[in-house]
């Protein structure tokens, strides 16, 4: 067991500035209005550092900037920007502890997914898209004997791009590899509960990069977000966030004529056929963490397994073993290697996260497990705990159909396979879902009936770069972490060639 | 019967965005990070259509120097489905951040709280 120090503890790995201002055109600027918000930790709720509150003027001179550096960024070879892209993954690497821990005192999450996940999946997602952007082909068709068509793809340009805070550092990537391989510059707006952690990013790889090809505009979704999404000057708008944001953007994307990716949540199914629990071996004991996945980021990932469809000849048993697995779930100081659940990453957060299980009980939906807030004494007892909950109820309830983004299941029973693909697609979103089966036809075919666009099927909660990640329905448009997403921060230029000597005869 | 409504905290704040922003909105969320929260922005900025219902107007009393006013509450379509039976009480708290709703530089966030419609209001 090891604790992290926090940071501007002395013995930590990692110190934050009293205060970031935006990082424009490759150096620290700060806002044209001269305010700032105070950033706290969810870990104990104290404010640790100042950030700058940045306005219509700082998202202006951050695009100038990127309109500035676009050009020549875009016309770079994709050797050269692989690179750089490569030089990030290996320095983010290097600083990985730093990274990890910066990350989890930003945002609250246990340090051991930090360490584990959250950043080794962005050194390897830097490094993914540096390979698929060496091996882009554009194409050639031959219309006919003097006729060719040639396919190039050319950046976009300058593209706005919206980071929400459950993963700061991940998501931020997810949205940056793709559009810098592709040759665009950027200019990219951290969520206001999670400004920070990038901060301590930039100033790893600032020099990596060339001037105004990156920049980072703080503030928050009206003063900030609303300048860029709008701005005749982008584009392409990228925005990971929820569904009344996401058609504001789609709405303001329509004035400009402009392209949007969006990725708006869920509310994944995870299924558990009757097969599952045939021997108490290995796997059963995989399905339970599978079932337990719920908790993991303290329920904050919009793929959260947050209804469990268990059928009926193993429902009570297969229950009973997933409670005792969630109760044994460590929840404690994020910073602490041991701890499997934090913090919630704002008392917002907490709050509706409480409205719900409010709701929920309301409805009738019975508590198995958990369902309060989690007081863990002494510095902690400031910051934004719930302790993992599990529901039993109907799927027509509200905590059934809506996205509480918390340590919150909701578990219903199915009789056969018709009535769990039922029940698994009455749902709004499509984001994600969770099929367990020893029986790999039952597997397969649940997959493929499962209206959303990742299945994990005999897993849960991976997200390797080269495996397609998007919305089916109300949870989005566009697919990330794959090469596919090249398509969303290129043109596809055309040119026309005619080889022949001769008049066309028309005129 | 109404299905909306608002708590005190939420009405002063209301008056106070009204008078920096002018007539305001609230349109329901669902989904990833911020969402399942009320947003508020000015009247007209988001456009609800028809996979839109209008859930009621919120009445802000008068408090001088504030005149009485109305915020109109809507929600999409899909959503209402599975919400229509259930009353929804605008409240405020702390908080940071709510997409691109007009109270978060404020330090405040609006939430919603629900409780089960009786049969007489259904």
């Amino acid at each position: 067991m090891a604790k992290y120090a926090a940071p501007g503890q002395p013995d930590s790995v990692v110190t934050y500035r009293d205060r970031y201002d935006h990082f424009i055109g490759g150096e620290y600027v700060p806002p044209a209005k001269g305010e700032y918000f105070a950033n706290p930790t969810p870990v104990t709720g104290e404010e640790f550092t100042e950030i700058a509150r940045g306005t219509a003027d700082d998202v202006d001179l951050a695009l100038d900037a990127a309109h500035g550096a676009a050009r020549a960024w875009g016309k770079t070879s994709p050797a050269e920007r692989a690179n750089v892209l490569n030089k990030i993954a290996d320095r983010v690497e290097e600083n990985l502890e730093k990274l990890a821990v910066a990350e989890t005192w930003e945002n609250g999450k246990p340090v051991r997914e930090t360490l584990a996940a959250d950043l080794p999946l962005a050194v390897d997602h830097f490094r993914y898209f540096a390979g698929v952007i060496r091996a882009q082909e554009g194409g050639i068709s031959q219309i006919d004997e003097d006729l060719v068509a040639y396919h190039f793809q050319e950046p976009l340009g300058v593209v706005g791009q919206i980071i929400p805070w459950n993963f700061p550092l991940l998501m931020a990537t997810w949205k940056l590899a793709p559009a810098l391989a592709a040759g665009n510059a950027v200019v990219l707006k951290p969520a206001e509960q999670t400004p920070a952690s990038i901060h301590v990013l930039m100033e790893l790889i600032a020099d990596l990069i060339p001037p105004g090809v990156l920049n980072v505009v703080n503030g928050f979704g009206v003063e900030a977000g609303k300048p860029l999404a709008s701005s005749r000057r982008v584009a392409k708008v990228a925005f990971t966030g929820e569904t009344t944001t996401g058609r504001l953007i789609m709405q303001y994307a329509s004035e400009n004529i402009i392209p949007v990716t969006l990725e708006l949540g869920g509310k994944s199914p995870n299924v558990f056929f009757n097969d599952v629990a045939a021997q108490r071996d290995a796997f059963y004991d995989k399905a339970l963490e599978g079932f337990t996945m719920f908790a993991l980021n303290q329920g904050e990932v919009c793929t959260c397994p947050s209804r469990a469809l268990i059928q009926s000849e193993i429902y009570d048993q297969f229950l009973g073993d997933a409670v005792e697995r969630t109760k044994a779930v460590k929840q404690g100081n994020p910073l602490d290697t041991e701890t499997m659940i934090g913090a919630q990453a704002s008392n917002d957060q907490l709050e509706k996260i409480l409205s719900y299980i409010d709701i929920g009980r309301q409805e009738g939906a019975r508590v198995l497990t958990g369902g309060e807030r989690a007081d863990l004494g002494g510095e902690l007892s400031g910051g934004y705990y719930v302790t993992p909950t599990v529901f039993e109820g109907d799927n027509k309830m509200r905590i059934f159909q809506e996205e509480i983004f918390g340590p919150v299941v909701s578990v219903a029973r199915f009789s056969d396979y018709d009535d769990a693909m039922k029940i698994a697609n009455d749902t709004l979103y499509g984001l994600g879902a969770g099929v367990w089966s020893r029986d790999g036809s039952v597997a397969y075919r649940a997959g493929r009936d499962i209206q959303a666009g990742r299945v994990w099927v005999n897993n849960y909660h991976s997200y390797p770069a080269h495996a397609a990640f998007g919305g089916y329905k109300q949870s989005g448009i566009g697919r990330e972490n794959h090469r596919v997403m090249l398509d969303h921060y290129q043109q596809t230029k055309n040119l026309l060639v005619s080889y022949s000597r001769n008049a066309q005869g028309f005129f | 019967m109404p299905r909306v409504a608002l708590t005190p905290e939420a009405a002063t704040l209301l008056r106070r965005l009204r008078a920096e922003h002018g007539e305001l909105m609230f349109h329901q969320s669902g989904g990833c990070c911020d969402g399942s929260a009320p947003m508020c922005y000015p009247l007209g900025e988001f456009r609800t259509g028809s996979s839109d219902v209008h859930l009621g107007d919120l009445d802000v009393a008068p408090e001088p120097p504030a005149e009485a006013f109305t915020v109109p509450v809507w929600m999409s379509a899909a959503q209402f489905e599975h919400w229509s039976h259930t009353h929804l009480t605008i409240d405020v708290v702390k908080g940071r951040g709510s997409g691109f709703s007009l109270e978060a530089p404020l330090g405040v966030r609006f939430l919603v709280r629900s409780r089960l419609l009786l049969d007489e209001e259904l």
